[in-house]
């Protein structure tokens, strides 16, 4: 319940992913641009992605940053932005879901 | 995203200035819009009420699908005083969200012992808003009644534009504040920003209970942020 009134550079996610891109690095941002029912992250959030798939933020309580991270990866690879939704026992496309019940729209984009 | 709108709005947030990204879903395009930044329109409403909300969501617009991130720098609170009222006002600004600052430079007030979660500055006004400075997402209530110790803060808080600037003391005492925030170059448009006598109406006697109603007021203020010109401000 804490709240500092200065970001926390060391793990703000576009903070993180700034520095990547001075450091040469490709670059995905994944942003939550819609929830539905009990969401553990709000919209938003980010979790930023490397080439690498090393990542920082997230989007979820840990459930669906694995599939985010994959999709991630081939954005940076092809600059197209993608839609990803993920929902509880959600058996059409994807195998991941949220435990929680709820649904998310994940906005993912390359950076630049 | 655009590098360069990444950079931009990196570049204001920590400044603890407001902006909001806005992107096109449709063709990924997205630029920063700063607060106060003129934008037409349906998007512009948008944009407007996540600027006084915070909230960032999807809105259609002009035929187009827009998503708006809102970056709201972390409202907070400083008090000058570390009286009665401060005990009771800082663990309840924390509890509704508004991190704290105490300033007193009368070492017999700003102790731990009377503020054990808060580290009270034993120091003026002056040289730790020379530090910390103050800014639009701050609100300053001023506690002492004392000249020497709030007119500095006061006067520098409607310098920066902090959303809230309270004052406590009764209209006799504002008046004679009000004399001298002129004479130190403040225009009365400035002075009418601040709430003087200090807190909502609520009837509040005792020392946490004007504490609830000077909490009251800056959150309403906090809130209705940018609605002063269309009346919507009691």
């Amino acid at each position: 319940m804490e709240h500092s009134i200065y970001l926390d550079e060391a793990r703000d996610p576009l903070i993180i992913a700034e520095g990547w891109m001075k450091d040469g690095k490709d670059v995905a941002i994944a942003t939550v641009v819609e929830t539905w029912g009990s969401a553990p992250r709000p919209v938003g959030s980010h979790l930023v992605i490397d080439a690498e798939g090393n990542f920082h933020g997230s989007v979820s309580g840990g459930c669906v940053e694995g599939a985010v991270v994959t999709e991630a990866v081939d954005v940076i690879d092809s600059g197209k932005a993608k839609m990803l939704e993920f929902g509880v026992a959600d058996e059409t496309a994807w195998q991941v879901g949220l435990s929680c019940g709820g649904r998310i729209k994940v906005y993912v984009e390359r950076l630049g | 995203m655009d590098p360069y709108a990444l950079k931009t709005l990196n570049a204001e947030r920590r400044a603890r200035r407001a902006a909001i990204l806005v992107t096109d879903l449709g063709d990924g395009r997205d630029r920063v819009v700063r607060e106060g930044d003129q934008v037409a329109g349906e998007l512009g409403a948008a944009i407007a009420k996540a600027f006084r909300t915070g909230n960032s969501g999807s809105v259609e617009a002009e035929g187009r699908t827009f998503f708006l991130n809102a970056h709201l720098p972390q409202p907070r609170l400083v008090v000058i005083g570390a009286v009665h009222i401060s005990q009771a006002l800082a663990p309840m600004a924390r509890i509704a969200g508004y991190p704290v600052e105490i300033i007193d430079p009368r070492t017999a007030f700003a102790t731990s012992d009377r503020f054990p979660d808060i580290a009270p500055h034993a120091e003026w006004p002056e040289d730790v808003l020379k530090r910390q400075p103050l800014d639009s997402y701050t609100a300053l209530a001023a506690l002492t009644h004392d000249p020497k110790i709030d007119d500095f803060a006061l006067k520098a808080a409607l310098d920066a534009g902090c959303f809230y600037v309270g004052a406590l003391g009764s209209r006799k005492t504002h008046a004679k504040r009000v004399e001298r925030l002129l004479a130190s170059g403040a225009t009365a448009d400035q002075i009418a920003r601040i709430h003087a006598p200090i807190g909502l109406d609520i009837g509040a006697a005792s020392p946490a209970e004007i504490a609830v109603a000077v909490l009251a007021q800056a959150i309403h203020a906090f809130r209705s942020r940018g609605l002063e010109s269309k009346g919507a401000v009691a």
